[in-house]
This record gives structure tokens, sequence and C-alpha cells, in this order.
């Protein structure tokens, strides 16, 4: 195949998304960020929803998500996207809407807000990416770091007297009535970025079908955080972090 | 809508909080996000009864929270809706942080304050302690919020219509700083006549920046605060106080009584500016030539008209039920040129007019 033939349209099997832009990203080499960035792209653009959508920017890594992303985009104060995806979708209810928060944001600050949000079966999708700890900020604990699990926060590794145990916010919205969806996937491997994807796009019709909150979370790594190579990370994510924040669907209705 | 809320020009009788209800659906508001405080709670509860949603499509939610509330406004405002929100005092501290957020994202939006006495829980008596709150910025960051004091029922309607014309016209956070008198006194108030709800098109058109969903001919649309490099951030910075230095030139709103040959100047606003209308009474009865100045605005401020009365008058009080807060920006604005004093009561307690021109007398005219 000579380079003519390679750059034809009609063998590439590989594209970036229409909805995504060429902004070079400022996420870390290994970070799950981009790749759950790029599935939102994809699926956005499958669903032909880049004029109906309105998506909600956490505080967090993911801050300048509204950069990479062509779509109409909310940024939202710490914790508080829930409520804002919660008066986008009341007054516009015919629009896919959907906030992209981390562990802080969602599991932390935010908790008040992602429990009623979810607890009113607002009609939005929740993309909530877990890596056990706060990325922009330089490496403190969070709320799902892990026992043990080293941080600037806890230096000596998270202890139960001090800091209690990690939070697991998934199981916890999975009881609530007005929640009609919630997994957990991660982006490690081609095949868990496939189940992800297949993930993200059933919350984002559920939003369209006005069923109630879904919840995607994805389990994520954090190179720079965890100080690690990325290829280190996915080994140790999926040793440490899987046992407690296991893979599959908590809900599904 | 029900045949009773469309005979315009009737007068009712009603609560300043009830007035603020009927004003927000009549011009067309589209969503109010609150949570119980009192004394305000009569607000959410008259929009609850009346159903709007049944009617204009006004979405009416009671949130989790007042951080909540103000984060749903904010997200509503950002689609380009007519939205709103209501609290007292400790309510309104929980909100400060969205409200820097919406004044750095130039966002437009109204909350009402029924202000209630402080500091912490306080009381859920009426006070006038958040002006610094309210016209010095609560949240963090440079930012001013246009502040309006209604002083009546009717000007509780009329200042919830106006605040959200304010707000649309300058992309910035707006409000109506009332009290627990306010909102809680019934009084005769004709409503405002309805308009409907802008339709999608309408939005495009009056806010272009608003998210709606992108649509091929444009760029994406952002609503954000977030300016990483310095450069950029004094550069909304510098757009913002511009904004601030056309709403001071523009929109400074004020009522004199008995000021033409005035002596003394009483400045109140609110509710205290009605028992000092009776302070002018008393005393012009006594032969004293007092007079009354209320800022209708607070941001901005009546500063020029201030300055010019300085300019022959004795002395100023400034009256308020705080411990003496808007007697700073009357000082800013007379600069030393006559005396100005205070007098105010704390903690929820109304000042009697013939407290307040005893204070006159000690303070101005015996000195």
């Amino acid at each position: 195949m000579n380079i003519s033939e390679i750059i034809n349209p009609a063998n590439l099997v590989y594209e970036k998304p229409n909805v995504m832009n060429d902004t070079p990203m400022h996420y870390c080499p290994g970070c799950s960020h981009g790749v759950v960035h790029k599935l939102i792209g994809e699926i956005i653009g499958d669903m032909n929803m880049q004029d109906k959508t309105i998506a909600i920017a956490p505080v967090g890594c993911a801050v300048f998500a509204y950069q990479y992303l062509d779509i109409d985009w909310q940024q939202a104060a710490h914790g508080r996207a829930p409520a804002l995806a919660t008066a986008v979708k009341r007054l516009l209810p015919d629009r896919l809407v959907f906030t992209y928060q981390g562990d802080g944001d969602l599991a932390a600050i935010g908790t008040a807000e992602t429990i009623h949000a979810c607890n009113r079966g607002e009609n939005i999708a929740i993309i909530f990416i877990n890596n056990g700890i706060y990325g922009m900020t330089g490496g403190q604990m969070a709320p799902t770091t892990l026992l043990g699990m080293k941080s600037s926060t806890s230096p000596n590794g998270r202890e139960v007297p001090t800091a209690g145990h990690p939070l697991n916010m998934t199981n916890l919205l999975a009881q609530l009535k007005g929640v009609c969806y919630v997994t957990r996937q991660a982006v490690h491997t081609v095949a868990a970025v496939k189940k992800t994807k297949k993930a993200i796009q059933k919350a984002f019709e559920n939003s369209m079908q006005n069923k109630g909150t879904s919840i995607v979370e994805v389990v994520s790594t954090c190179s720079s955080g965890w100080k690690m190579t990325p290829a280190d990370s996915n080994d140790w994510m999926v040793e440490n972090m899987f046992p407690e924040f296991p893979m599959g669907d908590l809900k599904n209705e | 809508m029900s045949n009773e809320h469309n005979k315009d020009n009737e007068i009712k009788l009603m609560k300043g909080n009830e007035a603020v209800a009927h004003a927000a659906i009549r011009c067309g508001c589209d969503g109010y996000f609150g949570y119980p405080i009192t004394p305000q709670s009569e607000i959410m509860e008259t929009l609850m009864e009346l159903e709007p949603w049944k009617t204009t499509g006004m979405v009416v939610l009671q949130a989790e929270s007042e951080t909540a509330s103000i984060n749903m406004v904010y997200g509503a405002a950002g689609c380009g809706k007519k939205a709103m929100t209501s609290s007292s005092s400790p309510g309104v501290s929980l909100m400060q942080e969205g409200i820097s957020y919406l004044a750095g994202a130039e966002l437009p939006c109204v909350i009402v304050n029924v202000m209630r006495g402080g500091p912490g829980l306080g009381t859920i008596q009426p006070s006038q302690a958040d002006y610094f709150q309210t016209v010095k910025g609560g949240g963090h960051g440079d930012y001013k919020m246009i502040t309006l004091a209604p002083a009546s029922v009717q000007e509780m309607a009329d200042h919830t219509v106006m605040a959200f014309d304010l707000a649309f016209k300058y992309r910035t956070p707006t409000m109506v700083l009332a009290d627990g008198i306010i909102g809680q006194m019934m009084e005769k108030v004709v409503l405002p006549p309805y308009k409907p709800r802008w339709t999608e098109e309408e939005i495009k058109k009056n806010t272009p920046w608003a998210t709606l969903g992108k649509p091929a001919d444009r760029k994406p649309n952002v609503i954000n605060s977030l300016r990483l490099e310095a450069i950029d951030m004094e550069k909304l910075n510098l757009t913002l106080q511009a904004r601030y230095r056309e709403i001071e030139k523009n929109e400074v709103l004020f009522e004199e009584f008995d000021c033409d040959d005035a002596e003394y100047i009483i400045v109140a606003f609110g509710v205290i500016a009605r028992i000092c209308q009776k302070v002018v009474e008393l005393g012009r009865a006594e032969g004293i030539k007092v007079g009354l100045i209320r800022p209708i605005t607070l941001f901005p401020f009546p500063t020029e008209k201030l300055k010019k009365h300085a300019e022959r008058v004795k002395g100023m009080l400034s009256v308020e039920m705080s411990a003496g807060q808007m007697v700073e920006d009357v000082r800013l604005a007379v600069n030393g040129k006559v005396p100005v004093e205070f007098y105010g009561r704390m903690g929820g307690i109304v000042p009697s007019p013939d407290e307040v021109l005893h204070a006159l007398k000690e303070k101005l005219i015996k000195a």
C-alpha cells in the first residue's frame, strides 16, 4: 500500500471523532481522561447530537474539558456540576445533558449535589472519573484514595483512624430510586475501552429517553499522582483499585 | 392561566414575598430554584401554589441547599434563561461562591435577599446588615452586583421585573435587597402585566452566548470564569469594571423628600426610609428643616446626588438596621464636606421615628 492509498479516506480504519478538535491536551501521558474524552466525542458524533448537547465541566484536571470537544459547555464551581445539569435539563428537556466529574468533585465537595440530583432522578448522565487522587492540585488524598495509598496529604499511606475508609460513591448512588443505570468501567485495555463506550452511550440514551439519572464510573489511572509509569499504573489499578471498585453494572433498569 | 391572574391593573393585597412570586411569573421568568428559610419562604410557597409550570412553563424547584440553588441558577442562566433564587441572610452567605462565579461568567440572574439579623444563625427579625456583603461583593474577586432596595410591596413586584431587565442588559447578577418587614408585610399592590417567556429563537437572538447546543454554523459556547493566564484574567476584570462604570453612569435611582430647603438630610433605604419619612414630618413640625434621600439602587449608589447636597446642608444622618454600613458610602460621597453621623439598631430591632428624630438632634443639631 503506497502513501496515497493509505491516506485515502476509504481505507481509514480509525480517525479522530469530528466532535473533537485539534487542541493539544494538557493531560499527562497515561491519563485516562484523554481516552474518555475521545469516547464521548465519538458517541456524540455517532448519535448525531452535537447540536443538542450541553456538557458540564468540573473543577479538577478535567476543568479544561471544554477546550477539546466542540460542544456547548458550562464550567461549574467545584462539585456543583449536577446542580447546573439539573437546571439545564429541566429547562431544555429535549437536550443531552451530562456532567464530567472527578472523585474530589463528585465524591467530596459535591456529595450533596450529586446525591440529590440522582435522588430526584434528573434525566442527566454523570461521567465519574475515579483515580483515587486529586491530580490537578498535585496529588492530595481523595475520598476514594485506597487504604495504605500514599498521597501528598497522606504521605505514610491512608489510615482508617485519621482518614476513614475509601468512599464508594457509585454503590451508594445505586441505592437511589431516581437512578436508572449505574456501571463501573475502565479504559486500560481495548476491550475495556469498548465496554466503556457502550456504557456511556447507554447513559446518554437514557438521558434522551428521560429514564432517570445514569452514572458511569470510570476507574482511572493518574500516572503523575501515583508516581508510576503509564504501564505500571494500569497494572497497579487492576491489582489494587479493582478489588475496592469492582468492574461491572450495579444497576440497569 | 386562571382568570384571576389576567385582570391587570387590579389592586391586590398581599405580602412582599408573595408579590415577588407573582411578579416573577408575570415577567416571563423561566426558572426559580430555592431553599426554605424564614422570613422569605412564602416566595417558593406561593410559586408552588400558583403552579406556573402548568401555565407559562416556568420551572420551580426546591433544591437541597442554597449552594445548589445558586448553581442551578448558574446552569439556567448559562442557557440564556431568566433564572432566579431567593433566600435570607444565612442562605445568601452560602450563595456567595455561586454569585462570584455568576459574575465571573458574566451571567444574568436575579437573587432576592429578604434580610434577617445576624451574624450567624442570628434572628428571623428584619435587618439591613447584609449591605456590605451585597454592595461590596460578598464573594471572592473584584465584582459588583446591581442592587435594588425595595421599600414597599409594590416595589417588591416592580424591582423583581426591573432586576431581570438590568441583569440581562449588563449580563450581571442583580440583587433585590429587601428585609423581613418588606417581605412579610401586606400592602396593596398592582401586579406587573404578563410578558411571555422568551422563545428559543428569542433566546438565541438576545443571548447569543447561551449554551443551547452547538449548531454547525457557530463555535461552541462556553460559560466559564476560568482564565489561567494572568493577562486574560485581567482582561476579563477590565471588561467587568468598564461595565460597572456604565452601570454607575446609567442606572442610579433614588427618591428625595423635602430636600430642597433642607439643612439636614437623612439617608435611608428600604423600610427604614419609610420610617424616616415620618421623622421628616415630625422634624418639620418642630421647625427642623430636614429632608430624606432614599437610595433605590445601592449599587450604583447616588453618590453625585449626595455630593451636591453636601455643598449646602449642615449635616447628614445615615439610618440603618445595622451597625453602620451604608454610612461609609455616604461619607465617601460627602468626602468630609459636612459631618455624616449614623444611627442604627441591630439584631432585628426596628428604630421608631421618635428615636431617629432624637438621634438627629443629639448627633447633628446640638453638636
